[in-house]
């Protein structure tokens, strides 16, 4: 096995090769899979035991004080500590409640981001899923959450929950449209769904400087429209915690609500994957044309760092807003989304295709 | 579809239905366990009616008992952000029963803390009318610069919160020596960071698309419902206290009464905003000038008031505050009654609610300025 951090191909192929040498076909398959999901489901934890504590020190400092201090070295145990409270807290169901679509509700929402998160190209070679459609499959999959929520909201018994739920579920549906025409625009560039042609198709150069004007009015529009379809402030209405104490999820406890907390952070780590992966080029390093010597030295930082790093930047970004902005109202909220941005996002799109024909980006 | 079809299809449309939301008593942005018992259409409010009593400790009544002396400390517990306020105008109130003369000294240090008082009622307000509208930011900031605020009230009479530095004759305590240099280093400090509360909530487009417009109430409103202070100025209603009847050293100081004539939520902001560069200009009047003297007028040990009635206005950051008085010469009230501003500002809310959303309500209630045991008392 020889392990090489530019590359992971071989690394990922001597694997399968070894499996399929020590075991027969189907049980290398299945091992294959079980090995995956290990993989991911560690990854995801990490992932949201990080961000949360990532989250709370970004907002202690924008506000002025230290955030977690006391559990593990600067806090760093602290988000430890309160999952394992969360788990042996009592799940407590209000009565009256649709017991089974109330707990379903919360495994469709966890369920959703971790279906997503397989199609997400880490670096060359770390890649479970890659097929044409990967673009697509990430941004419909991620809308299942939607079904989640609805059926938190519903199966409470609590018009609180009711009202949240619904606010969530018409701000979801609305915002998908930006987003998605904010990525089309930039497929139109790269001719290809597949999320290993984007990233290689931005060999000499991000999309966001390569593609002209419309790509950078693109950027804008996802980073707006991906925040409020993760609810998250200043688009957080579904929880709005001044107006209906915690929206959709107010009656869950224990593990339950830890799944709808997790839940937003992973899909955090989508959003801002995808979005470095079409707008800053994924894994692929900085590279500026055929400026060999530059480029020779960005390739020198391996490209799972390149990744991370710009996916830090855009979450940065995101929880910058959140503790800055104040929350719109429900009604502004769809103003925005029909009246502004659906509408510049179609003739950006138009735009976009007009700059593609005439070539007159990079 | 032609238009007959579609008329007859809207009128046999499922009739929505309204319903009941209780809002509170416990509920993060009735800053306290004030219950509304809100008739919903959808998201729009029909109605919004308040529910008392759930932190009401019959002050009223407590006072038959205690000597004038301790009727000053119940008053902290009423509207506790204008602790100081509350004091001075039940002291006022004993005082000008007693004509007792009062030094010039005591007069003007009251005025001090008075707007210092009001000053971190406002920078409380600000921060928590941010985190109601989801700036949770704000909340830290004002509660950054509130801190110096506490710190010095700590030093002048070791309680940070509820004071009670006011007794009838005076205050409790000549000022600490270095209370003069620590208000002033706070004015220079608070002059800088003002402007950056300006920069981060007043001219965001966000929070003046929630706040612009919502929660109307005319000048009309706010006369017949009697909501003052801040609330009642951001409607035309000339109604400062400080300006109409001046008490303590008001007379001797200039300053301007805001007045907005918009009437809404931002309106309401903005009024409080000035009236924050408004109290330190006071207080810049007057820190250099605290007259040498007593600090206390000599009273007897046991107050009795001449039998009669007795009546004592002062502004508190909330708004006008009335002190009743009625003395049948006995070393304890026969009754008194607290006309608090909260009370009057909340009955208005129906007026200012209805047809707005829920998230409006909370604007509304916010720029209120709602500190519910001066409501309960």
């Amino acid at each position: 096995m020889n392990f090489n951090i530019y590359d992971f191909t071989e690394f990922v192929n001597s694997i399968k090769l070894w499996l399929n040498s020590v075991l027969p076909p189907a049980a290398a398959d299945i091992a294959g899979f079980v090995i995956i999901g290990i993989c991911f489901l560690t990854f995801i934890v990490i992932l949201g035991l990080s961000l949360v504590y990532i989250e709370r020190k970004v907002c202690a400092f924008f506000q002025q004080r230290l955030g977690p201090m006391r559990v593990g070295f600067w806090g760093t145990a602290q988000t430890i500590a309160d999952i394992i409270k969360l788990v042996f807290k009592e799940p407590l169901i209000s009565k009256g409640s649709d017991k089974f679509l109330f707990n379903l509700a919360a495994f469709i929402v966890i369920i959703a981001p971790f279906m997503a998160i397989a199609a997400v190209p880490f670096a060359k070679g770390l890649h479970v899923l890659d097929f044409d459609i990967g673009l697509f499959f990430i941004t419909a999959i991620s809308s299942i959450g939607v079904t989640g929520i609805l059926l938190a909201g519903w199966s409470s018994n609590n018009k609180y929950s009711l009202i949240g739920a619904m606010r969530s579920g018409a701000q979801i549906v609305s915002y998908e449209l930006s987003v998605i025409l904010s990525l089309l625009t930039i497929i139109v560039l790269t001719g290809s769904l597949q999320l290993s042609v984007i990233v290689e198709s931005q060999r000499d150069g991000w999309w966001i400087f390569k593609g002209n004007i419309p790509a950078i009015i693109a950027f804008f529009i996802f980073i707006i429209a991906s925040t409020a379809e993760s609810n998250r402030g200043p688009f957080d209405m579904a929880e709005a915690e001044s107006e209906l104490t915690a929206g959709f999820h107010t009656e869950y406890s224990g593990i339950k609500f830890a799944f709808f907390f997790l839940a937003e952070y992973i899909n955090l780590f989508i959003i801002a994957a995808v979005g470095a992966t079409v707008f800053f080029g994924g894994w692929m390093p900085l590279h500026i044309g055929n400026f060999e010597f530059f480029n020779n030295i960005m390739d020198f930082i391996p490209p799972i760092i390149w990744f991370f790093g710009k996916i830090a930047a855009i979450i940065f970004l995101i929880m910058w807003f959140k503790w800055t902005f104040p929350r719109l109202r429900i009604d502004q909220l769809l103003t925005l989304e029909w009246k502004y941005l659906l509408p510049i996002n179609l003739i950006n799109l138009l735009l976009m295709a007009l700059v593609a024909l005439s070539g007159w980006h990079l | 579809m032609t238009e007959q079809e579609l008329i007859t299809n809207i009128e046999t449309a499922p009739e929505t239905q309204e319903y009941f939301i209780n809002m509170g008593p416990q509920h993060p942005s009735t800053h306290g366990v004030l219950r509304l018992l809100l008739t919903l259409d959808g998201e729009i409010i029909k109605k919004v009616e308040p529910h008392l009593g759930y932190i009401h400790r019959s002050i009223e009544k407590m006072c038959e008992k205690d000597s004038y002396q301790q009727i000053v400390h119940l008053t902290d517990r009423m509207d506790y952000l204008s602790c100081h306020m509350n004091n001075e105008a039940v002291c006022l109130c004993v005082e000008n029963g007693l004509q007792l003369e009062i030094p010039e000294r005591v007069k003007v240090i009251r005025t001090i803390i008075s707007e210092l008082t009001r000053l971190s009622s406002h920078q409380l307000w600000w921060g928590v009318m941010g985190m109601d509208l989801g700036a949770i930011t704000t909340f830290l900031y004002g509660f950054r610069d509130r801190e110096l605020i506490t710190d010095i009230f700590e030093e002048t009479c070791g309680a940070r919160l509820t004071m009670n530095y006011n007794v009838p004759g005076g205050v409790m305590f000549d000022i600490h020596p270095n209370f003069q240099k620590r208000t002033k280093d706070f004015i220079t400090y608070f002059r800088k960071k003002l402007p950056e509360y300006d920069e981060l909530l007043t001219g965001n487009v966000i929070f003046t698309e929630r706040t612009k417009d919502i929660g109307y109430l005319s000048k009309e409103d706010a006369i017949s419902y009697g909501v003052t202070g801040p609330s009642g100025r951001a409607s035309g209603f000339a109604c400062d206290v400080r300006k109409r009847f001046p008490y303590s050293a008001y007379d001797r100081v200039e300053f301007k009464e805001i007045i907005y004539t918009e009437g809404d939520c931002f309106a309401r902001y903005k009024a409080r905003i000035d009236e924050m560069w408004e109290s330190m200009k006071i207080i810049e009047q007057l820190i250099d000038n605290i007259p040498e003297g007593e600090h206390k007028a000599k009273t007897k040990a046991v107050i009795k008031l001449p039998e009669g009635e007795y009546y004592q206005r002062v502004e508190t950051a909330r708004g006008e505050l009335g002190v009743y008085i009625v003395s049948d010469n006995k070393k304890s009230p026969y009754r008194v009654k607290f006309r608090s501003p909260g009370f009057s500002n909340l009955s208005a809310l129906d007026t200012m609610a209805r047809g707005n959303k829920i998230a409006d309500l909370v604007a509304t209630m916010s720029t209120l300025d709602l500190v519910i045991p001066d409501i309960d008392r």
